[in-house]
């Protein structure tokens, strides 16, 4: 359908012109300048002679805001189509035309990679050039007219258009870019209606990227962004353009895969179907999809996601643009775990039976059993942990019910003996993700950003490479994709940094807005007081934490994390569950279930048949983050939702419906009965969790803090996650994971 | 398999850099590859790539690109006398496809192969600049390393010429370059000049 929106969109000024022509006072309303002076109709006219065919004003090319410099002198005046639109100086003649909404067919240009300027698709006419522009690449001057709609330009796309489908094979009915293709629409709405080229079309062999990424190369239009997005954002230097002339293609020269887990986002941005998605190829054709704009719950990011499903199925997941989180990218890991969604799936409540297999029951005799076991245990026995992939609202309730027994042992995994979740910025990202591009230097303690949270890292290098920000990194060597300094792999390293003994220290002590950031691995340690307090102490000795600026950070690994916190699912996890009688798993499949004792019994609430299914008693069928609908906060502070894209498999509920009627069942009957009841009971425990898209920051300073006692020890920091493709229930039930981990890598 | 430049190579290598800012060290690519090449008897093999991405500090893929894009580079085997036909046009008006024919008769051989005593390859380019007096040929001797590295031009062949000039090659003699025709000095007309006899600058 997008298809034919943008073709119809493109021959808008075509059927506008036949338009009656506007009134003069319309004409004002579309001025972008602020002063009158400047940009009234008359001085456009005056300079530029209307043209009685001339398109109406237009409103800017997807509602894109530009922010003029407070200093008039640094904007500058150019005429699009004879219309003026005031831009900030340094802008392309392209950015000028978005600005007067006029959309310029491009391939190989990408607002966010460097301008390579060779696709020549975006050609204009600017007066007194004798030869057609690419608007991609040629700075705006003032005063310059540029004219889009002109025969010259017209000519100069169709005949560039023309050069572009001479090798482009004409297989559209067979390619999975086919209805969203960048090259389709744009052939429609700018190219002519034949071709004069009757020679051989060239052909390419394909290459491997490896299981995620498919290749037709003979599609292929050399536009290059796969290639400046992996060195430029990806940061894998492996893509190249080889060879000159017909025999030109994209490829890694040697037999190589694309070790990236980034790597998804080149499907995105190819314009022609040369990269498709491995895992979806032949699987559906995007116009039957209904996209759910959702968020991702894999990782703490919350990267923003557009779920597109057929039916009962979700048959791919692409990103949504969200500057403050994802930008336009996201992790492969985010992007293709959906196969796990359709695996291991738990249908219906199920009762282990005496010879230890499930049988499987209806919801009202597997919540009596658990509701009669709960009456045989004493309170101080119950034990509930929330998983990884929970929601707030599940959290809440699980607290409620958990509490409402008589215990107050409810913890979400993850979290540690002891989770600092007295103050919100002792847990937060709070200098915000996007915060990240003013640092200048980084200092990561006991965290690996790339397998962690690969959006946190992708800003890390953005900035790393913008502004040659310094990264020091304390932890076991693992891999970086920038420049970064390895200062040592324990404790004792922040130690000396803290005590000023460190080389290190002069650069801290140098920068401008020096940022910090402990990953939550550090939450497991014994000593991990200690360690918040030393980086504590770094942050004060160095003026991390000013009024102006907080660079003082903790990344979160799992989505439920931040929630948790905040919701105070703070039980200490090895002593709660080594005296359990009555062990509640909802979702959380990577607590020690050796600990567990062996007449504890278990009941296990989820969407997957993982880890934690073997140990379980009961399992009660829970819905996925994509059936549901859920609040999520994630590493910054952000609180999100998740809609639900598609319905729960088989007879599954909501985590927290399965709670509220477990508490009837068991006689301790929760207050609320609808979302909004349950959201009404987070607002009183969490305010910030029903602000949904905002992300609030904490205001109390870390200063009120009581003294540490403990001591550093001397244990190196280890890595938390030890494969990127596989850190939950939904992740470890995909096949496409499975095939990450066992090609990508191996080392 | 490891490949480095010689010590005497890595002299150059140096000189070259020293060429360029430091920060701008994939400047050298070219002028590195060319002295690999040399080196290396006459073409690039992917190790002696990655050892110049080394030296330059860029990803192997950014070597890869421009040695892919030159097809000056050679990235397979040739002789140790690579013959380079030129095929542009005035030379094919002139006659290169027969002088590329006689050689390849001669050789036994077929475009871009080594002859079997691994002396001699026969390859095609374009248009070197001596249209003047085509047709010709560049032969890159590649037999005594970089040291004695020669690329001479051959002109004004006939394919009986080009011949006699390969066999003096395979002999280890070295035929007078410029052009063969036995009337001609450098580019001048055959038989002296025709015009301009005086000293124009008197008159003027």
């Amino acid at each position: 359908m997008a298809f034919f929106a943008r073709a119809i969109r493109h021959s808008s000024p075509y059927l506008r012109s036949r338009a009656p022509p506007p009134p003069a006072v319309a004409a004002s309303c579309r001025w972008i300048s602020p002063t009158a002076a400047a940009g009234s109709p008359e001085a456009g006219a005056a300079v530029a002679p209307a043209d009685p065919e001339t398109p109406p004003p237009r409103e800017p090319v997807g509602g894109a805001r530009v922010e003029l410099p407070s200093n008039p002198e640094d904007a500058l005046e150019v005429f699009v189509d004879g219309h003026a639109v005031r831009i900030p100086k340094g802008f392309t003649v392209l950015q000028a035309c978005e600005v007067a909404g006029v959309d310029i067919p491009r391939f190989c240009y990408h607002s966010r990679l460097s301008i390579a300027g060779n696709c020549r698709m975006c050609l204009v006419e600017v007066e007194k050039s004798p030869k057609p522009v690419a608007s991609c690449a040629m700075p705006a001057l003032p005063g310059m007219k540029i004219k889009t709609n002109t025969p010259v330009a017209k000519k100069a796309r169709e005949g560039v258009m023309e050069f572009l489908l001479m090798n482009h094979p004409l297989d559209c009915p067979i390619c999975d870019q086919g209805g969203e293709c960048d090259l389709q629409d744009q052939s429609m709405a700018f190219g002519a209606d034949r071709g004069r080229f009757t020679e051989m079309k060239r052909s390419v062999v394909d290459k491997n990227l490896g299981p995620l990424v498919k290749t037709v190369m003979t599609r292929c239009i050399q536009c290059t962004r796969c290639v400046r997005f992996a060195s430029e954002v990806a940061g894998v230097q492996d893509l190249g353009m080889l060879g000159r002339g017909s025999g030109e293609e994209i490829g890694t020269y040697v037999e190589k895969l694309m070790t990236s887990e980034l790597s998804g986002n080149v499907i995105d941005i190819c314009p022609v179907g040369a990269l498709t998605s491995k895992p979806f190829a032949f699987k559906a054709r995007n116009w039957e999809l209904k996209g759910t704009e959702t968020i991702d719950v894999t990782d703490a990011v919350g990267s923003n996601i557009r779920v597109d499903s057929r039916g009962p199925e979700v048959m791919r997941i692409v990103p949504r643009l969200n500057e403050d989180i994802n930008e336009e990218w996201i992790s492969d890991k985010t992007r293709f775990c959906y196969d796990g969604l359709k695996r291991q799936r738990l249908n219906d409540p199920m009762i282990r039976g005496t010879d230890g297999r499930f049988k499987a029951v209806t919801w009202r005799d597997a919540l009596a059993v658990v509701a009669e076991v709960l009456q045989q245990v004493k309170p101080e026995e119950i034990t509930g942990v929330a998983g990884k992939l929970s929601d707030a609202e599940s959290m809440m309730a699980l607290k409620d019910f958990v509490n409402k027994m008589g215990s107050d042992k409810v913890l979400c995994e993850g979290n540690g003996p002891s989770p600092p979740a007295d103050l919100r910025s002792n847990y937060l990202m709070n200098t915000s993700i996007a915060g990240l591009e003013k640092a200048d230097v980084f200092l990561l303690v006991g965290t690996q950003p790339r397998v962690e949270a690969a959006m946190v890292n992708a800003r890390i290098r953005k900035t790393v490479r913008a502004t040659q920000a310094k990264v020091a990194y304390i932890g076991p060597p693992t891999d970086f994709n920038y420049d970064h300094e390895h200062l040592g792999t324990g404790p004792q390293t922040l130690v000396e940094i803290a005590e000023g003994r460190h080389p290190f220290c002069s650069t801290l002590q140098s920068a401008k807005n020096p940022v910090i950031i402990a990953g939550a691995g550090l939450f497991d340690r014994e000593d991990q007081d200690a360690l918040f307090s030393t980086i504590e102490t770094v942050a004060k000795k160095f003026n991390v934490v000013r009024p102006d600026w907080n660079g003082l950070n903790v990344l979160l690994l799992h989505a439920a994390q931040a929630a948790a916190l905040d919701l105070g699912l703070v039980a200490n996890p090895t002593e709660s569950i080594k005296s359990t009688k009555f062990l509640y798993l909802m979702g959380a499949d990577d607590v020690d279930l050796d600990k567990v004792p062996d007449d504890a019994f278990v009941v296990y609430q989820g969407h997957h048949g993982d880890k934690a299914v073997y140990r379980a008693n009961v399992i009660l069928p829970s819905s996925a983050f994509s059936e549901k609908e859920g609040t999520y906060e994630n590493t910054e502070g952000c609180t999100q939702w998740t809609i639900p894209a598609v319905p729960t498999v088989g007879d599954a509920r909501d985590d927290w419906k399965i709670l509220r009627a477990l508490s009837e069942v068991a006689g301790a009957q929760l207050p609320y009965d609808s979302l909004s009841g349950v959201r009404d009971r987070i607002s009183m425990v969490a305010p910030n969790l029903v602000h949904v898209d905002e992300r609030e920051p904490c205001t109390i300073s870390s200063e009120v803090k009581p003294p540490v006692k403990q001591q550093v020890s001397s244990t190196p920091f280890k890595t938390v996650v030890e494969n990127f493709y596989m850190t939950d229930a939904i992740t470890r039930a995909s096949k496409i994971m499975a095939q990450c981990s066992a090609t990508l890598l191996k080392k | 398999m490891p490949w480095e430049f010689t010590e005497a190579n890595m002299k150059k290598v140096n000189e070259i850099l020293s060429h360029y800012p430091s920060n701008y060290k994939q400047s050298g690519i070219i002028p590195m590859l060319d002295l690999a090449q040399q080196q290396h008897g006459g073409w690039v093999p992917v190790a002696a790539m990655n050892a110049i991405a080394k030296i330059v500090e860029v990803a192997p893929i950014r070597v890869y690109e421009v040695a892919t894009f030159y097809t000056m580079f050679n990235r397979t085997k040739v002789g140790k006398y690579h013959l380079l036909v030129c095929g542009t046009t005035p030379c094919m008006i002139r006659g290169s496809r027969e002088i590329e024919e006689a050689l390849l008769e001669h050789l036994g051989v077929k475009r871009n192969e080594v002859t079997s005593d691994g002396l001699f390859s026969v390859g095609e380019m374009e248009c070197m600049g001596c249209c003047v007096n085509a047709p010709m040929i560049a032969v890159a001797d590649y037999s005594k390393g970089s040291e004695g590295y020669t690329y001479n031009y051959y002109e004004d062949l006939t394919p009986k010429r080009v011949v006699e000039i390969v066999e003096m090659l395979k002999r280890g003699e070295t035929p007078p370059r410029g052009t063969q025709h036995p009337e001609r000095k450098n580019c001048g007309p055959a038989g002296g000049n025709t015009t301009l006899h005086a000293d124009m600058r008197r008159q003027w």
